[in-house]
């Protein structure tokens, strides 16, 4: 059920003197089950990619595949497309709009056609999945904190029980639990129901703790495909490309710096810290 | 007197249904009383849905109390003939940096504010180079700002609000939409502004890291204000912030779970070099 991106580029306002790429000449395959990060700085075009994924935007070079099917060619089937690559847009309040949260949940499982009962289950199920707290079911959208509105838009996708999940930075705006709960969360669907995931995220710590792959966009291309600790190898050039690496890898050069013999190709805090007791003998 | 005042502030939204009729009351703020010194940098960290938001927009006359009262520079945000110059003095940056910019030209956009607030014409060039320098965009001066990267285009709405020579500016999350080297230019120009200005900062953000130049950290949690203290202070009470739904930075986290695991290191460790000393190893 691979998705593959067959040198596609994509050109915003083709035609005018604004066309500039946002895409260009991506190749990529996405199989099942794979749990990947997709970075890169502001513009880079990660938005821009994430949207072709469910064909939100048709490439304006090259093809995209679903199941070994041109998305694009005349009979495939767009709406099924949609519910089965399940898109969590970077800014929930486009997403949001019906009366109420536990109506604008309901939308997606509602409109696959299945019944009433079943789809009240899923929007429960999903509000539940991201902690949303029920005092507030019943409340406009729109009056809700920015954490609350992002937890909403991500519940909305969820109930549509998507094969490809694609989550288009799901954490900025949440607080640090939220944060956690949410990818926890989303780590652990992916055990259980071996969904594939797409997280587009600004936070290396997140991309170093849950993905086993990484690509890295700069000015609409791919710079980077590898697994994490490859690809955070390359810090000077992350940097140079408005990345970093995470936070662990630096604290423990500046250890080393320091004269204290740990290794530096670490990324989360659990193996900073079984580095660290290493050099302790302890 | 601190340049912002709060004295048992207390708001409610009131909930409605389609017909309009009063269904709830949410209290997004709980008698919380806050004083700020001129030239002070202050964080305000609490879980989704605390109240920081509605804190901060009681402070430029965006909303106004239920009970208590707000001061700003001493005059009450309730009285209608401050309103405007309220919000001159505090100025906000707000989290998405795609709304805040309206003119086609960076320095349009910069001179917007200064426009509206009737200073001559002259004086507003100088303003928008002043504060364009001041976020270093002054070499984007002449762009459009679409183009620019999320981290260039907060900056932008930064000098958007330091050209009206405010005395204070809160940043409701600036940097929860930018890149790791973004966020840092933002981070870096309000700091510079804190320092060099000596305007005073409120700044709001879930990133922990981003709070540790900060001279006190607020910690709000259900509308009210639970925690204040330094830094260091705050971060020595891990299991506290975790139970609030919080964090510390990442080298405090370190230095706490190895603390656990036997090695002897002081609560509170903030920054890298910190751990470094702690662990024993001299500089140079
Ligand atoms: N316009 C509104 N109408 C009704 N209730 C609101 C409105 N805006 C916020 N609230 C409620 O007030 C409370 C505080 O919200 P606020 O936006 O101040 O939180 P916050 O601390 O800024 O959260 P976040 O970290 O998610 O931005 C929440 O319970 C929220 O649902
Ligand atoms: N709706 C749009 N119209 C015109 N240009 C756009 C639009 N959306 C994005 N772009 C441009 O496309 C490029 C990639 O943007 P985007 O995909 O949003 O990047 P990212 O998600 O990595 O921040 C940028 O140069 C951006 O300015
Ligand atoms: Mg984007
Ligand atoms: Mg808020």
């Amino acid at each position: 059920m691979a998705i593959v991106l067959d040198h596609v580029s994509y050109i915003y306002e083709k035609d005018t003197e604004m066309a500039a790429f946002a895409l260009k000449d991506i190749c990529l395959t996405i199989p099942d089950g794979q749990f990947i990060g997709l970075i890169g700085h502001t513009g880079s075009g990660k938005s821009t990619l994430v949207q072709h994924l469910n064909g939100l935007l048709a490439p304006t070079g090259g093809h995209i595949y679903y199941n070994g099917k041109d998305i694009h060619a005349d009979g495939f089937d767009k709406k099924e497309l949609r519910s089965r690559v399940g898109l969590v847009f970077q800014y929930p309040e486009h997403q949001l709009f019906e009366v109420d949260v536990f109506t604008d949940v309901c939308f997606g499982p509602k409109n696959l056609g299945l019944s009433r009962k079943e789809t009240e289950l899923r929007a429960f199920e999903a509000l539940r999945q991201v902690g949303f707290p029920e005092e507030y079911f019943y409340q406009s959208p729109f009056d809700l904190s920015g954490g609350q509105k992002r937890r909403v838009a991500i519940a909305g996708v969820l109930a549509m029980k998507p094969d490809v999940l694609v989550l288009d930075e799901p954490t900025a705006g949440l607080d640090p639990k939220g944060r956690d709960e949410i990818l926890d969360r989303i780590a652990a669907l992916k055990a259980e129901t071996g969904i594939t995931v797409v997280l587009v995220s600004h936070s290396m710590e997140d991309i170093a703790k849950y993905v086993d792959r990484i690509i890295v966009m700069n000015r609409g291309s791919v710079l980077f495909d590898d697994v994490p600790a490859e690809v955070f190898r390359h810090d000077a050039e992350l940097e140079a490309v408005g990345l970093a690496a995470p936070q662990m890898t630096y604290i423990m050069r500046t250890l080393r710096r320091r004269g204290m013999e740990v290794g530096t190709d670490v990324t989360t805090l659990e193996e900073a810290e079984r580095e660290i007791l290493r050099v302790l003998g302890k | 007197m601190g340049i912002i005042q709060t004295n048992k502030l207390v708001f409610e939204y009131i909930r409605r249904d389609e017909e309009g009729n009063a269904e709830g009351i949410t209290r997004a703020v709980d008698e919380v009383d806050l004083d700020v010194k001129q030239g002070e940098f202050v964080a305000i960290l609490g879980h989704n849905g605390s109240g920081k938001s509605t804190l901060a927009k009681h402070i430029n006359a965006i909303l106004y109390p239920t009970e208590g009262t707000v001061l700003v520079d001493g005059q009450d945000t309730r009285e209608e003939a401050h309103v405007w110059e309220i919000r001159q003095k505090a100025g906000m940056v707000f989290q998405n940096p795609d709304n805040q910019i309206i003119g086609q030209v960076v320095e349009e956009d910069v001179g917007f504010g200064p426009e509206n607030m009737g200073v001559p014409t002259k004086e507003i060039w100088e303003r928008v180079e002043e504060s364009l320098k001041a976020v270093g965009m002054y070499a984007f001066r002449k762009h459009s700002p679409n183009k620019l990267s999320g981290g260039q285009k907060q900056r932008v709405s930064i000098a958007g609000v330091i050209a009206m020579h405010p005395k204070c500016i809160i940043l409701d999350e600036p940097t929860a939409m930018l890149d790791p080297n973004g966020r840092k230019e933002v981070i870096r120009v309000v700091r510079a502004l804190n320092h060099v200005e000596e305007v005073t900062i409120l700044l709001i953000t879930h990133y922990m890291e981003e709070v540790i130049y900060a001279d006190r950290v607020i910690v709000m949690d259900q509308g009210r204000a639970v925690m204040q203290g330094t830094p260091r202070e705050i971060f020595s009470q891990v299991e506290r912030l975790k139970s609030l739904r919080l964090d510390v930075p990442q080298v405090t986290m370190l230095a706490h779970s190895l603390q656990k695991k036997g090695v002897p290191l002081p609560d509170g460790i903030l920054t890298a070099e910190e751990l470094a000393d702690a662990l024993g190893y001299r500089k140079g």
